[in-house]
Formats: C-alpha cells, sequence, structure tokens
C-alpha cells in the first residue's frame, strides 16, 4: 500500500537529513506505529506519503503510484485515497460536528444525498450518534478527536494516517481512540500512526517502526515501543521511565520480559 | 447544485468576515473604472465633434476687405470684382475640380446678417458698418485631409487676405480633451495599480482567515480549482461592483452633465455623447474589472493556498 525505496529528503541543503535511505513497506490492511523522538523524520514521513513534501532522492509509492513524480494536478486524487488525523483535532469551530465531517465531502463534490447517508453512518461508527448539531468547543477532547477521525474517514480512504491522534488526551479516552482505530483498521484501512506514547505501542502489539535521526533502526511485527536494552546496560533510565507506565498500566510486561 | 450553495456559502462567509476590505475593494475598483470610463467618453466626444466639424464647410478664403491694408496682397484696396471672379474661377477650375466638393460665396451683407444672428446684442456690433466687413468663400472639400493643396494654390494671390483652415480653430479644443483623455487615462493607470494591490491584500487576508478550512480541503484532496474559487469569485464579485458604480456614476455624469446642461449650454457643438454611449462602455468596464480581479488572485492564490 505505501512502499519506500531508498527515500530520503534534505530540507536544506548540507544539514542532516530528515530521512536517510529510508526503505520501507506497508502492506494493505496493515497496522503500523512509527516511533522515534521528536525530528526523528516521522512527520516527514507521514508528509511525503500525502505528498506535502517530495522526496530529495529515492521512490515513493502510495496505492500502486509512483508519487515522487506525481504532477501537482493529479496530487488531490491522491489525498482523497488517504485520511489524516492530527494531534490538535483541527476542526473547523464555527461549524457542528456534522457539517465538520460534511466539510470533506462537500469539497470534493460529493452530491447531498451521499452525505445525508455517509455522514450520520461514520458519526455512528465514531460513537457520536446524537451529538451532530453540537460545536466543536462543546465536545471534549476525546470526542473532537472522534470528530477529526470520521472526518478523516468519511471518504473511505484506503490509507489512515495518524499524526499524534492521542497526543492531548489522557490515557482513558486514548484507548477509546485505540480501540475505534483498530477497529477502522479492522474494515481493511492501513492504518500508520506516528506516536510517542508507549503504552499505547506496548498494548496494541502491532507492527513498529522506529526512527533515529531519519534512519529506520527497528522494524518488529508485534514489536514494543523501545528495544530493552538492560542486558547490554545501556541507558537504565529510560528503560526505567517507560516502565513506570508499565506499573500503572501493565500492557509491558511481555515487553519487558 | 449542492457544489454551488457550497460555494456561494463559502463567498457569503468571505465577504462578511472581510466586509470593510470588500468595501474598498469595490470603492476602488469604481474610482478606477471610473477614469477608465471617463478617458474613452471623452475620447467618443472628440470623435463625434471631428464627423461634426470636418463635414461642415473646411476652407474660410478671405478677400481684401475696405481699409487699411494689413497684408501685401490687398496693397491695391479692397478686392476688386475681377480679383474675386479670378479666385471663384480657380476654385471652379479643372485643376482644383478633384479637391473642391463646393464653393460657397459669402457677401458683405451675409456676413453681417450672420453676425447679427450671434451678437445682435453685443456693444461693438451696433457699432459695426456692413461695409467694414469682407467677402469670402467657403469651400468645401472633397477630402479634408488634402485641405493644404487648395490653401496654397489660393493663398498669397491678389486680392486674398487670408486663408483659414477652420480645423484649426478646433485644434485648442480638441488639445485641451487630448490632455484630459491623457489626465485620465494616467489616473485611471495609477488606480487601476492601486486596485490589484489592492485586490492581492484582500484576498491574502481572506486566505489566511480560512487557513483551517482551506488546510482541510487540500488534505481531503479538494482540486486547486475547488479551493481557489471562492477567493477568485469574492474578487470577481467586488469588482462587478465597482463597475457597475462606475457605469453608473458615468451614467449620471452624461445624463445630467452633459445631456441636461452643456447640451443647452454650449450650443456650437451639436453631436454630444448619450448614455447610450455610457451602456455601451459599461461591458468594457466589467470586462477591465473583471480582469483585474482575474490578476490579482492569480498573484495571490498561487502564493497562498498552495497544494
Amino acid at each position: 500500500m505505501i512502499r519506500l525505496d531508498r527515500v530520503s529528503k534534505v530540507y536544506t541543503r548540507g544539514a542532516r537529513p530528515a530521512l536517510d535511505r529510508v526503505s520501507l513497506e506497508v502492506e494493505r490492511g496493515e497496522f503500523l506505529f512509527l516511533v522515534g523522538a521528536s525530528g526523528s523524520g516521522k512527520s516527514t514521513f507521514l508528509r511525503l506519503v500525502l505528498r506535502e513534501e517530495s522526496a530529495t532522492s529515492g521512490r515513493v509509492y502510495v496505492a500502486g503510484r509512483e508519487i515522487t513524480a506525481l504532477s501537482q494536478w493529479k496530487v488531490p486524487s491522491l489525498r482523497r485515497q488517504i485520511g489524516v488525523v492530527f494531534q490538535d483535532f483541527r476542526l473547523l469551530p464555527n461549524k457542528t460536528v456534522f457539517d465538520n465531517v460534511a466539510f470533506a465531502q462537500q469539497v470534493i463534490g460529493k452530491p447531498q444525498h451521499a452525505i445525508a447517508r455517509d455522514v450520520p453512518e461514520v458519526l455512528e461508527l465514531v460513537k457520536l450518534a446524537g451529538k451532530e448539531r453540537r460545536m466543536p468547543h462543546e465536545l471534549s477532547g476525546g470526542e473532537q478527536q472522534r470528530v477529526a477521525i470520521a472526518r478523516a474517514i468519511v471518504n473511505r480512504p484506503a490509507i489512515l494516517l495518524a499524526d499524534e491522534p492521542t497526543g492531548n488526551l489522557d490515557p482513558t479516552t486514548s484507548a477509546g481512540i485505540m480501540t475505534l482505530l483498530e477497529r477502522i483498521n479492522r474494515t481493511g484501512t492501513t492504518v500508520v500512526m506516528a506516536t510517542h506514547d508507549e503504552v499505547i505501542v506496548n498494548q496494541m502489539r502491532k507492527r513498529v517502526v522506529q526512527l533515529v535521526d531519519g534512519e529506520v533502526v527497528r522494524d518488529e511485527a508485534s514489536g514494543a515501543y523501545e528495544k530493552v536494552h538492560i542486558a547490554e546496560g545501556e541507558d537504565p533510565d529510560r528503560v526505567r521511565a517507560g516502565s513506570d507506565g508499565d506499573g500503572e498500566h501493565g500492557p509491558t510486561a511481555e515487553a519487558a520480559s | 447544485m449542492s457544489r454551488l450553495r457550497f460555494v456561494l456559502g463559502e463567498i457569503g462567509q468571505g465577504l462578511r468576515r472581510n466586509l470593510s476590505m470588500a468595501v474598498s475593494v469595490v470603492l476602488v475598483t469604481f474610482v478606477s473604472l471610473t477614469f477608465v470610463g471617463s478617458a474613452s467618453l471623452l475620447q467618443m466626444q472628440i470623435g463625434k465633434m471631428k464627423g461634426e466639424w470636418y463635414d461642415r464647410v473646411e476652407l474660410s478664403i478671405f478677400m481684401c476687405p475696405n481699409g487699411r491694408p494689413t497684408v501685401d496682397t490687398c496693397a491695391g484696396g479692397e478686392a476688386t470684382q475681377e480679383q474675386i471672379d479670378a479666385i471663384r474661377a480657380l476654385l471652379e477650375s479643372p485643376s482644383m475640380e478633384p479637391y473642391v466638393q463646393e464653393v460657397f460665396f459669402e457677401t458683405k451683407q451675409e456676413a453681417y446678417d450672420a453676425m447679427k444672428e450671434q451678437f445682435a446684442d453685443q456693444d461693438w456690433f451696433q457699432r459695426l458698418d456692413v461695409d467694414q466687413l469682407q467677402v469670402s468663400f467657403r469651400v468645401k472639400l472633397t477630402d479634408p485631409t488634402q485641405i493644404d493643396i487648395v490653401s496654397d494654390e489660393v493663398s498669397g494671390r491678389t486680392g486674398v487676405e487670408y486663408v483659414q483652415d477652420q480645423r484649426k480653430i478646433l485644434e485648442p479644443i480638441f488639445m485641451v480633451m487630448n490632455r484630459a483623455t491623457v489626465l485620465s487615462a494616467g489616473l485611471a493607470v495609477v488606480m487601476t495599480v492601486t486596485a490589484v494591490l489592492l485586490i492581492t491584500t484582500t484576498i491574502r487576508l481572506s486566505a489566511m482567515s480560512r487557513r483551517r478550512e482551506t488546510e482541510i480541503m487540500r488534505l481531503v484532496g479538494a482540486s486547486n480549482f475547488f479551493i481557489q474559487l471562492p477567493f477568485m469569485l469574492e474578487g470577481a464579485l467586488a469588482a462587478l461592483l465597482g463597475a457597475g458604480l462606475a457605469t453608473g456614476a458615468l451614467w449620471a455624469a452624461v445624463r445630467y452633465g452633459v445631456e441636461d446642461w452643456l447640451a443647452s449650454e454650449v450650443g456650437f457643438i451639436n453631436d454630444y455623447i448619450t448614455t447610450a454611449d455610457v451602456w455601451l462602455i459599461a461591458p468594457v468596464l466589467a470586462a477591465i474589472g473583471i480582469g483585474i480581479a482575474a490578476v490579482s488572485s492569480l498573484v495571490s492564490l498561487s502564493r497562498y493556498t498552495k497544494v
């Protein structure tokens, strides 16, 4: 579904590349966590897939198309196959829940009857039925993120990109959002989620790709947030910090073993 | 249909949000197009006046008057009947035939009567004697541009005091009108540049105030055209309103200023521009207004609503 072939991205000439010869393949229907510190290249990865940036070298394939050389006017049709969710929700504050979701369909010219059918359906899916007429500021953070997710999937994209979707949410609410993303994934949507949230990554047991300074340093099928280095005696503090979270939620016990 | 309603809704929102800017765009286009319109109407008036006057008698040949001679050709005093006949014969000769269409002769009495009609109530006319006036020929030409050929042939002959190209009398008037046109056109250019800059700024502000919307539109794959359409239509709508106001102002100026006032006050011009001429340039003004908006949109949108 998404394939990067020795992709590098350099923003300013001479500076360290944001992505350095990254090769990666994401299968249709897969759920992938993209982890790494700030500045490790997670956002650049997402921006390349969305064609908000073009790769400096290498090739990017999305949904069977090579998009590095995609002409400007074909970019919209690429983006219609991709839904995006952000940490800060990015809802339109002056539109109701219904209108926020409907907006995504209106602007690509969906007919009124399709909107009247799809929007309630997707709001039902994200468990916001009955709150169609609310304004974003009347909703909790978790509910706002559900609206954003509804908006991202209402056009039935093949791929859902999520950039720190739980970054502004408390653990319980985050868990609810993850359940929702997993359900969307089960309907066949490929989900790529960039995150810092160790608890979630360790709980979900999905494929994990770790980026450090623009390079893929780890790609595990049912991975945890961080590889445990205690055996090698490296950076024990970081591991312990991760373990604190484990104490509360207990999901990384396996990861530590 | 739903698409159209959506775009119209977006435009309404954009205009409401930047009402003062929208109003200033309307006013600036209004002023700039009024200058454009004035320049064209002035040129139309010049065209009409040329058409009107150049069709009338074009060359006046004044024979020597009674009294002290002022030029060498009048050394012999008042023009004699032989001299007058010689000029008439010359004008009607085969060599002049291709240029001369018609020759009128004006006696002293006819000249007096004509002046009486115009200046009867003037002091100086009361003291004027018929015999002080001079006889003259009025020559209508086949082709007014060849006036010099006839003029050169006649002037300098004995008994001819002077030859007057009537077009020359009009030249100062045309000069004033042409200068007014240049001034008007110059101001039109300045105002048009101002309008382009102002619309560019307005569209930029509008694009910035709708950043969230445009960003989401981009991300869900709305086409460039669809994203930019509301901005372009906003600009075009404001420019069209400006063109409408300019047309209204010019109409009023021609209706009350020219048709009602000038036409009754300044009688020596018969053919004035009318409100029909204003309607003639109205579509041109609208087109220029939309052109201004289009240029501004292209400049600002390519920069501020990048895919």
